[in-house]
């Protein structure tokens, strides 16, 4: 380290980078922050199965009572059964959301109660029931059954939470880091005079700049790793193929994220105004670029508008190469347009851009 | 032997002319206090001395070299102090200082020897944010002096020092001196322009109104009294922004 250190980048760098791991709140936010966020939609969302749907059983209803094997474990699955003499107080249930269904069975007729709050689980209710009911029909005639009903499951493409979360939320650690740390040093720098101080010393703005994005792109790719590894080790996270096409995502991600918070910390007055403008930047953004939650259930309009947002497509070109398996060359057309929001926003910055406060 | 020439230096923002037609120089290793109210045009007149400004009009010559555009062989001969927040932040004074002497290649060794000099040796693993006002002012001014300049700017060095603080930064400013170095100091107290100076500029408004020993400044006072009296009779005594 000592051959480094010596030189006027090399210092910069490490300067910059000591200041980083000593600012425990900027870790807090670069790396547990957002591994918080993946723990928890993890365990939160972790099984998106249907629940079970809540039934009341008034009195004996032998029909639900002497299912055949198959269609009991069926049952079992699909129903929280539990029982009540009481139809009255199960109708209540019913009407204040706590049970779906109220089921009794006067004579031979089956007659079941619901709401038609939950559409899903009403349709599911009652198209089971008949199901039951219609087999037992058939039961009761003795003629074998005409026709026959089997059923074959597909693995399915849609990915788990963790495969999901995981490529969007550290597109929006990545993004967080980058755009905050670049606004807070510009700023800070700016208020201490230190900016003023280095261009006094024979140390070129290329020289200082280059330090700045080293050490920023160092951090991101820090944070690849740990979300990945932490993600791989205990997350249950699987990556696809090319997922080493996430370290140049991560990188021309880090540049447009950097120029986002390089002109966020061009225009605010104050290092709190830069850090909030760099958050209301960044924090909708992840929103509506699918950080959170997925788009696909989002009105046209909005998934139009995330098109234009850098985060949106450092999240897609993510999810394609680290979970979705796609090619390496996948990956291309996001970077290009990363690198040219990159540009063309440094630009505006650097055209924003004043050495001291005055 | 001139350190620094300026001739007819004026700078304006807007309707405010913030150097007007300002005429100075500086000897080769004297020590020239520059004072005036706040908004007197100090900042401005040292910024453009430095390289940071660029003239409306006039000439400037440091130390034999034009001073605008940012000249690359001059920076290494000039140390400025800024303030004494200029500082990265979270570092020790050890790193600090080891940081602006990699800025100008010059060896960590040095650097060391700076943080003795100015009586920080035992606070060097400390972090600049737990150094008192006084010990960052000197780190500060370490920082300035670590590649050794022929001519060192001060920016108030001893503001919001206490009396023994500012009684010993004097000592260590005299010294910088002694050693040849050529210093301009930027202060509000005349007792320091008086004790530390060779030659007083007294400036407001943008223009130089006096350029004297403080000796020959008193005695030209009609009133008598000390260097504060001067530069009252001068300035006038509203308050400034």
């Amino acid at each position: 380290m000592s051959g480094l250190t010596g030189t006027p980048f090399g210092a910069l760098s490490i300067a910059i980078l000591r200041g980083f791991v000593r600012d425990r709140s900027a870790l807090f936010f670069a790396v547990v922050f957002p591994l918080m966020f993946l723990v928890l939609f993890g365990a939160l969302l972790g099984n998106q199965d249907q629940p079970e749907i809540e039934m009341v059983k008034v009195g004996d209803v032998p029909l639900l009572d002497h299912l055949p094997a198959d269609a009991r474990s069926a049952f079992d699955a699909t129903f929280d059964v539990e029982e009540s003499d009481d139809l009255d107080a199960a109708l209540e249930l019913v009407r204040k959301g706590d049970a779906d269904v109220a089921v009794e069975q006067r004579g031979d007729t089956l007659v079941a109660h619901y709401t038609q709050t939950e559409q899903v689980g009403a349709a599911i209710t009652q198209v089971t029931l008949q199901a039951y009911v219609d087999g037992a029909n058939v039961a009761v005639s003795g003629r074998p059954p005409k026709f026959g009903f089997e059923a074959d499951r597909v693995e399915d493409d849609s990915l788990t939470t963790i495969q999901y979360y995981t490529p969007g939320l550290l597109g929006w650690a990545i993004a967080m880091s980058s755009a905050f740390g670049a606004a807070a040093t510009l700023q800070g720098w700016r208020q201490s005079k230190l900016l003023r101080r280095l261009q006094l010393a024979p140390v070129s703005t290329p020289t200082i700049v280059g330090a700045r994005v080293a050490v920023t792109i160092g951090i991101a790719l820090g944070q690849t790793a740990i979300f990945l590894g932490l993600g791989w080790a205990a997350l249950g996270l699987t990556l696809t193929g090319s997922w080493w096409m996430s370290l140049p995502l991560v990188v021309v991600g880090t540049l447009c994220f950097m120029a986002i918070g390089l002109l966020a910390g061009a225009v605010a007055k104050s290092t709190e105004g830069a850090v909030n403008m760099a958050n209301f930047l960044v924090l909708p953004m992840a929103f509506l670029s699918g950080s959170f939650f997925p788009l696909d259930g989002a009105p046209t309009w909005l998934r139009r508008l995330s098109d234009v947002l850098p985060l949106k497509h450092l999240n897609e070109a993510m999810l394609d190469v680290l979970v979705r398996g796609e090619g390496p060359g996948s990956a291309l057309v996001p970077l290009g347009i990363l690198a040219a929001f990159a540009v063309v926003v440094t630009l505006l910055a650097a055209k924003l851009f004043r050495w001291d406060t005055a | 032997m001139t350190a620094i020439s300026v001739v007819g230096l004026t700078k304006a923002y807007g309707d405010l002319t913030a150097v007007d037609a300002v005429d100075l120089t500086v000897d080769v290793g004297e020590f020239v206090g520059v004072i005036g109210p706040n908004g007197a045009g100090k900042t401005t007149l040292l910024e453009m001395i430095e390289g940071l400004r660029r003239p409306d009009a006039g000439e400037i010559t440091v130390l034999g070299e034009p001073a605008w555009p940012r000249n690359r062989r001059l920076q290494p001969r000039i140390g400025v102090q800024l303030q004494a927040s200029a500082f990265f932040e979270r570092l020790t004074a050890r790193e600090q200082i080891h940081t602006f002497a990699a800025l100008y290649r010059v060896p960590a060794r040095a650097a060391d020897e700076w943080l003795e000099r100015v009586g920080l040796g035992e606070k060097a693993a400390s972090r600049v944010e737990d150094l008192s006002g006084g010990q960052a002012q000197r780190l500060s001014i370490a920082c300035a002096l670590v590649h050794d300049p022929e001519l060192v700017f001060l920016d108030e060095p001893t503001a919001a020092l206490d009396p023994q603080a500012r009684r010993n930064l004097w000592d260590l400013l005299r010294a910088i001196n002694e050693d040849g170095r050529t210093v301009v100091l930027t202060t509000h107290y005349m007792d320091e322009a008086e004790a530390l100076c060779d030659r007083v500029a007294i400036i407001d408004h943008g223009r130089l109104l006096q350029h004297d020993t403080p000796t020959a400044l008193v005695a030209a006072h009609a009133g008598g009294g000390n260097l504060e009296d001067v530069f009252l009779a001068l300035t006038g005594r509203e308050y400034r922004a």
